[in-house]
């Protein structure tokens, strides 16, 4: 592929709702963003066919500039100077994305890592097998003769140690015969990433029936997890047996020379780009219709998960039903009748393509969308955890600090950035309301920049990104990522009422100096625009942390974003009152200090 | 710039064709021929699963290493086996010591393994059987797999169901589609009958109806609580039918109360006595599975029919000036008129949000700009 006669790309995105599609072109010898088409997905009954979906969908673009680019038979590739695009790339979460089953010998170790793994990959992990997970044998083949994975992932043992455990697992998995989801016909593609000295046993019982795979072992010993040799051969399982029996994908495999990833996992790449590029700790999250994905690069680690039953339309309720009607009532600043509210839920849960028309839906919908970002942290943190069965030596400072095994190794004061994409974040009519929306979720603690997606293209900048990374990029600082703005919240809590949590002085980039003296409780916006940066000087109040230890001042440079700089002193965790007419006075306030919504409300 | 396309409404046929493809989850003997006339309980084909593997750790049960178990097992690869007969032996100091390791099922041997010491045994094949679902003529039969089934019928889609396929005569339980479904419109001839309602069943009619043995309720409305206390949990996700209640319940419009489309009444009335086949599996993904209600039509030659096909539901219409539609979203929610607008460019809504609009004149003239996205054709 020449990359310097590239000059038009269309991107498309095959997603759970809807199908997406990017066009962006040279200008100036400059790759930018020019126009967006969105289609409903048509990978299931009745259309069966993926392809009719993203025709719909680039016909929108097509609209849009005049840019002709569909042919009746696919995408009309060279573009010659008027019509057609140079390249086309795509990704894919349709008819539920890649759907995996992984099995280890031991729960919080090679299963754990055979989980972590099979979700770098882009995977919706549907079960998690394990000799020790306390289900007795028959229902765990019961559970894999029902679950009708794309793909399963076997883990276990170290290389060299005993292979009895992971033969176990094997065993099984051979006796319960489990089918693939699509097309009956094909074998089951099985990548087995254990204890080499299994291999000739595991070719023996599975190589006849499945379309196996092994690679080298994801835990070769205990203190190492190496996903990468699973996941790539996720990867290519996924496009030679999934991707090819899923309807219309044959036909769009042929569109495009650049493999199909997940949605996901092309997702995953460009919040890894974003740490490897600013050289920082980054949070991202994809909050989608049916899913929510959490992606963390800390210190290195990359760990993504997926809450597949967290999302904003078909999910609606399952986040209904996983965090309470309480949960989600305690963001609305108005009196609703709950059972008005769960009946509004129920009416987006069944026509999911529906937007909210008024305010108050709007607000409805933005406390659910906090409410999955929660649950879906939480989620994410169990996975985001040391090695399992590693030793560790400690000292005597270690043992009284108490911390448990159970506990994630993000420090949310050493978080740098939280990154939000999907059709709820991307679409807020105020970006406001979406930086608001991810610091309630995710309570970043100290210093930590915002940024989103401007019309959701992470994903197709990804794996974009495979093939022409000088154009992902460009478009990526330019037209897919807004700065938000920077958010300073100190860590802790205040022993009463209207304490003074911390004073701040800034230096604005005129010269002008602003000086505050925040009381705990507050949330403050101070315009500093996109490109622009301030020198901050924070001296917390005893009890709270913004970095440099509790009650200790810090000095930083703190950049801008269309929100600018948010200062919230609101406690960390963030408590709302627990008297209702309180509670929505103190939203209200809240709302009011970051112009959140129109007047109206 | 961008833009999105709007929803595609619900299928509501007075006269059409109704094809329903019948099909084993895996292959098995088609048991009805091309021409051949079913009722809904006709079994049409039938197949055998293989039954449940069943493990036995003989090593560890023996006490003994997994490479030496060869030395004890009675049985070999296929042998046929029942309950508690054993399957290997362990004898020591001249058969003074004995230890059995008896089957925990019936079934037959399928795999020995001397790397972990454990044998799998097979049980018998599950049978698994098909039926017809809705009375009507074989026209197709697909080779180990099942059958198609034609019948002229009136057919309904819902928005929302739960409980799987049944069948039963139609029975008015509510006069206009506005009323709402109390346990005083149920009584004891509701028993073995497809109950059609108005805007709205409560908790304690469904209850009753199921009490009394209705097969169905098919309504507006339901109040997401009371459904949540009828099923004892919370539905997360919208993949129904596999629900065991004993009663299929379809919401034509949603949660809450809400009158029933006048024309999806009138189809139910007027049809009121007749078998009516329904099923309330939703599945609510792209190209979505919504619960349905068939009633077989043999009053009326084929030829007469319109012809459709239950996976034929096309996208073909759209919105056009004059269209039909519903408005499935607040501030409007529920109300019906016709498109008297569609400007192309994105409008600013309440919400701020620029979207592409559409104007609606409702039905006492009073006009509205909502969001295409907000909207549903209503076919005529």
């Amino acid at each position: 592929m020449d990359l310097d006669h590239i000059n038009v790309i269309l991107a498309t995105d095959c997603g759970s709702t809807t199908s997406k599609a990017r066009f962006f072109k040279k200008v100036e010898n400059e790759y930018r963003f020019v126009a967006s088409g969105e289609a409903p997905t048509t990978v299931e009954s009745p259309f069966e066919n993926v392809c009719l979906g993203v025709r719909n969908a680039v016909r929108e673009v097509e609209e849009l500039t005049g840019h002709k680019i569909l042919t009746e038979n696919g995408i009309l590739m060279p573009c010659n100077g008027k019509e057609g695009v140079d390249l086309y790339v795509t990704t894919s979460s349709a008819g539920g994305g890649l759907q995996m089953m992984v099995a280890g010998v031991i729960k919080s170790m090679t299963a754990e890592s055979a989980e972590r793994a099979a979700l770098g990959a882009g995977a919706i992990v549907m079960d998690v097998m394990a000799i020790d997970d306390g289900r007795p044998v028959h229902e765990k083949i019961e559970a894999m003769r029902n679950l009708r994975p794309d793909m399963i992932l076997i883990a276990g043992g170290t290389d060299g140690g005993t292979i009895t455990h992971v033969a176990r697992t094997v065993e099984l998995v051979a006796s319960a015969e489990p089918k693939p989801r699509l097309g009956l016909g094909y074998k089951l593609p099985i990548v087995y990433a254990g204890n080499k000295d299994a291999s000739e046993y595991v070719k023996k019982l599975l190589n006849d029936t499945y379309a196996l795979k092994l690679v080298d072992n994801i835990r070769p010993v205990l203190e190492i997890e190496r996903p990468e040799p699973a996941r790539d051969a996720i990867h290519e399982l996924f496009m030679e047996h999934v991707m090819s029996h899923a309807p219309g994908y044959d036909k769009l495999m042929k569109w495009t020379s650049v493999p199909i990833m997940p949605t996901p996992a092309a997702e995953g790449k460009m919040i890894r780009t974003v740490a490897e590029t600013f050289n920082v700790n980054v949070i991202g999250v994809g909050l989608g219709g049916a899913t929510t994905n959490v992606y963390s690069v800390y210190e290195g680690k990359f760990v993504r998960t997926v809450s597949a039953n967290l999302g904003m339309s078909y999910s609606i309720c399952n986040v209904l039903k996983e965090t309470g009607i309480e949960n989600i009532m305690r963001w609305l600043p108005f009196d609703l009748d709950a059972a008005d509210v769960r009946n509004r839920l129920r009416n987006k849960m069944i026509r999911p393509t529906t937007i909210p028309h008024t305010l108050e839906d709007l607000m409805i919908e933005h406390a659910v969308a906090r409410e999955a970002l929660r649950l879906g942290f939480m989620h994410h943190k169990l996975l985001a955890r040391p090695l399992r069965g590693v030793k560790i030596q400690r000292d005597i400072s270690e043992i009284f600090k108490q911390e448990t095994f159970e506990e994630t190794y993000i420090d949310m004061l050493k978080i740098d950035w939280i990154v939000g994409t999907g059709g709820l974040l991307s679409r807020a009519p105020r970006r406001a309301q979406s930086a608001l929306i991810l610091i309630d979720a995710f309570q970043p603690e100290g210093i930590t920049k915002l940024a989103q997606d401007s019309v959701f293209m992470m994903p197709h900048l990804g794996v974009l990104s495979t093939v022409h990374s000088k154009a992902a990029m460009e478009i990526f600082e330019k037209d897919c990522l807004v700065r938000v703005g920077t958010c300073v919240a100190p860590r802790g809590i205040a022993q009463k009422e209207d304490e003074e949590a911390m004073s701040l002085k800034v230096e604005m980039p005129n010269g002008t100096i602003i000086e505050e003296k925040l009381k705990f409780g507050t949330i403050k916006r101070i315009p500093l625009k996109e490109q622009e940066k301030a020198k901050v000087e924070i001296k917390p109040t005893h009890g709270f942390d913004v970095g440099a230890g509790p009650g200790r001042a810090l000095n930083a440079v703190v950049d801008g974003g269309v929100v600018g700089l948010i200062i919230d002193t609101r406690g960390r965790p963030i408590l709302l009152p627990k008297d209702d007419k309180e509670r929505r006075n103190k939203l209200f306030e809240w709302f009011k200090a970051l112009d959140t919504y129109p007047k109206k409300v | 710039m961008s833009s999105q396309a709007y929803t595609p409404g619900l299928k509501r046929k007075e006269k059409c064709v109704v094809k329903k493809v019948r099909k084993l989850p895996v292959p098995g003997e088609v048991l009805v021929k091309v021409g051949e006339t079913v009722s809904p309980d006709t079994v049409i084909a039938r197949a055998s699963v293989p039954g449940k593997p069943v493990t036995c750790n003989i090593a560890y049960k023996l006490g003994v290493d997994p490479n030496e178990i060869e030395r004890y097992i009675l049985k070999k690869f296929g042998d046929p086996i029942t309950e508690n007969e054993p399957i290997a032996l362990y004898k020591s100091l001249f058969g003074l010591i004995k230890r059995a390791c008896p089957s925990p099922c019936n079934g037959t041997i399928e795999h020995i393994s001397n790397v972990t010491g454990q044998v799998i045994i097979r049980e018998p094949p599950i049978e698994i059987e098909v039926n017809a679902y809705i009375p009507g003529t074989v026209i197709e039969t697909l080779p180990k797999e099942g059958a198609v089934i034609q019948s002229p019928a009136a057919f309904i889609q819902g928005i929302f169901g739960i409980g799987g396929e049944a069948y039963g005569e139609l029975m008015m339980v509510s006069e206009k589609p506005e009323d709402v479904v109390e346990p005083k419109n149920i009584t004891s001839d509701c028993k073995g009958k497809v109950l059609v309602g108005g805007a709205l069943v409560t908790g304690d009619a469904l209850r009753k109806a199921l009490e009394v043995g209705a097969k169905a309720i098919v309504v507006g409305g339901i109040n997401e609580m009371d459904l949540k206390n009828f099923l004892g949990y919370e539905i997360g996700v919208a993949i129904t039918g596999h629900e065991k209640i004993g009663l299929t319940l379809i919401l034509t419009e949603g949660f809450g109360e809400m009158r029933m489309l006048e024309n999806t009444f009138d189809i139910l009335k007027k049809f009121d006595g007749e078998l009516a086949c329904v099923n309330g599996a939703t599945q609510i993904r792209a190209g979505v599975l919504r619960p349905e209600v068939i009633i077989p039509r043999g009053d009326i030659s084929l030829d007469e029919f319109q012809e459709f096909e239950e996976d034929s539901c096309s996208q073909s219409t759209g919105l056009k000036v004059g269209t039909l539609v519903r408005i499935i979203r607040e501030p409007y929610f529920g109300a019906l008129g016709k498109v008297v607008r569609l400007p192309a460019k994105l409008q600013k809504i309440e919400t701020e949000s620029h979207v592409r609009v559409l104007e609606v004149e409702l039905k006492d003239k009073t006009r509205v700009t909502v969001p295409r996205a907000n909207v549903e054709i209503i076919e005529e």
